[in-house]
């Protein structure tokens, strides 16, 4: 079940989405509300500061990303399938109030309120590259905790081996989920999935913000997961469910196009996307291509989880 | 139409399919090119070299349409502005997106079909800007120079499905462009079929009798 949240009207309803931020950053949010431009032209947001010291030894040393350009190239259908619609449209899209149902194969099924993960978990900073399945790529700070932490709360039970992520189903304020005249792009709500132990795996990020600030609408506030050895599309965003399962989850990407898109869609040069070559990328902000790394570069990390695996039949 | 009025039509289409260059032109200049700027000329210019070359398509259903010649003053240009646009959008794809990557470009056409289909739609188009001119009509002569030309048609089949082949779940643009060229040819061929039939009825009379004239002297070729 998706998480119906309580009334139709709330303080949101009322305030600029981009001022609604954690309690720690109310400050700074009300002297963003006195910035704020008009609704819908989030072009660079003015986030409100979060505070978090880097994890230096998993982080990559490259310079990050323009944050403008972090905030206006996004890939998040639930806004519309071009890449400049979620920053023109994410101000629909209300973070407070928000929960995260984490439920399934565990002990102790549990609703976590957004700040209370604020509260709960120590942030981490941690600059990782983010490899898009078009070839493109990006390299982020994003803060936020490993998803290690989170799950072992609700002590997954022996029989659980995958973990599935739902992102929030609302048309009103996804506009990309209402149906258009061909149809809907994807089957909604959006699903993502990983292996148990891939999302047991150090690197595997919850995340709330980037760039020092409260994540942005379209970044997927205002909680997501990070996976960087994976294409981009595998880290959900707006997530309000998590679940333990036994089965591999049917996974949105993989079911609109299965030939496509795999359930593990570990970035690898080796194996092409059907139409177009993996092999290399452009760094968002370089000229020239460079040549892609197995794993986005986090090889010596994970590839050890999939010993014996044939990823080019696991794609 | 006056010569005036020409001129006018004419100085219209060339400012219409000189903008979106210089709007692109203007962007890179005020560095406002977005985050994927090779991505971004290229399917700027992808996208108006599709929509030239099916305004280039349009004139002559539009002529037949609207019983009026103006349209056809504007193919050669709309035609010729479509394979510029088109060459353009190879030139990036060339010295920007693959920087003279050859060996990787050449596997790319062989291996990735929306490629193959691109490159095939630009090849079409070189004979077609090649016998462009007057000169080149007369030397062809008519007949052959239309059949040669009815390749637009092609190319435009061919673009379509590049755009179809590249275009990611979720999109529908594509789909309209198809179905613009769909509308396009369906005009020509009720229009071809309508004045076949009224020919036909025209020499069956003439048929009985001995000294009819043939039917290949009278059914000339598209217009
Ligand atoms: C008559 C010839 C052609 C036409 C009408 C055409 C049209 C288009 C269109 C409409 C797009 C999509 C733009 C968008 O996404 O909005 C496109 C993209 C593209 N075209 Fe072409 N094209 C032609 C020839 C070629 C050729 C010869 C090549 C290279 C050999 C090529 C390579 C590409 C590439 C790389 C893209 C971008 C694909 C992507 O972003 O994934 N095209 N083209």
């Amino acid at each position: 079940m998706l998480i119906k949240r309580a009334g139709r009207f709330t303080w949101s309803d009322v305030t600029d989405p981009r001022c609604l931020l954690s309690r720690r950053a109310l400050l700074a949010g009300a002297a963003a509300v006195a910035l704020a431009p008009g609704q819908g032209r989030a072009a660079t947001p003015r986030g409100a500061p979060l505070g978090a010291a880097r994890n230096a030894a998993l982080s990559l040393a490259e310079p990050p990303t323009k944050l403008e350009h972090a905030t206006t190239y996004n890939n998040f259908y639930e806004f519309g399938v071009d890449k400049d619609d979620p920053a023109r449209l994410a101000g629909s899209l209300r973070t407070r109030p928000w929960s995260v149902r984490v439920e399934g194969l565990v002990r102790t099924p549990r609703t976590f309120d957004i700040e209370e993960v604020l509260r709960l978990f120590p942030l981490e900073e941690r600059v990782y590259a983010l490899r898009c399945v078009e070839a493109w790529s990006m390299v982020i700070p994003w803060i936020g905790f490993p998803l290690a932490s989170l799950l072992k709360r609700v002590e997954p039970t022996g029989s659980a081996r995958f973990v599935e992520f739902t992102t929030l189903l609302d048309p009103k304020q996804f506009p990309g989920q209402r149906p258009g005249f061909f149809g809907s792009s994807l089957d909604w709500p959006y699903v993502e999935g990983l292996r148990l132990d891939e999302a047991l795996h150090p690197l595997t990020l919850v995340t709330v913000g980037m760039y020092g600030q409260v994540l942005p609408n379209q970044n997927g506030a205002p909680i997501r997961v990070v996976v960087p050895w994976k294409y981009g599309f595998k880290s959900a965003k707006s997530i309000v469910r998590i679940r333990l399962v036994r089965e591999q989850p049917a996974t949105s990407w993989a079911k609109a196009n299965p030939r496509e898109y795999g359930f593990y869609s570990n970035v690898n040069p080796a194996v092409s996307h059907p139409r177009w070559s993996q092999a290399t990328e452009r760094r968002i902000g370089e000229f020239r291509r460079r040549p892609t790394l197995p794993f986005n570069g986090y090889g010596d990390q994970v590839a050890s989880l999939y010993a014996g695996m044939d990823l080019r039949r696991h794609y | 139409m006056t010569r005036r009025g020409r001129i006018v039509l004419k100085l219209v289409a060339w400012a219409a399919c000189l903008a979106p260059l210089a709007w692109l032109v203007w962007r890179a200049a005020t560095d406002d090119l977005g985050a994927n700027p090779i991505s971004f000329v290229t399917n700027t210019l992808g996208d108006w070299t599709l929509r030239i070359l099916l305004a280039s398509l349009a004139m002559t259903p539009l002529g037949v349409v609207l019983g009026a010649a103006w349209p056809i003053t504007l193919r050669r240009l709309l035609g010729l502005f479509a394979f510029a646009y088109a060459c353009l959008h190879f030139a990036v794809w060339i010295a920007l997106d693959f920087f003279f990557d050859w060996a990787r470009m050449g596997e790319d056409i062989v291996k990735r079909p929306y490629i193959t289909l691109g490159m095939a739609a630009l090849l079409t188009l070189v004979p077609l800007a090649v016998t462009s001119t007057s000169g080149m009509v007369r030397r062809l002569g008519g007949r052959a120079w239309r059949r040669l030309h009815r390749l637009a048609y092609a190319a435009g089949v061919l673009a379509a499905l590049h755009f179809i082949w590249l275009a990611k779940v979720g999109r529908t643009d594509q789909y309209w462009h198809a179905a613009v060229l769909a509308l396009l040819l369906g005009v020509r061929l009720v229009h071809r079929a309508r004045r076949a039939s009224r020919r036909r009825a025209e020499t069956r009379p003439a048929e009985k009798s001995p000294a009819g004239p043939l039917r290949g002297t009278v059914v000339s070729g598209d217009r």
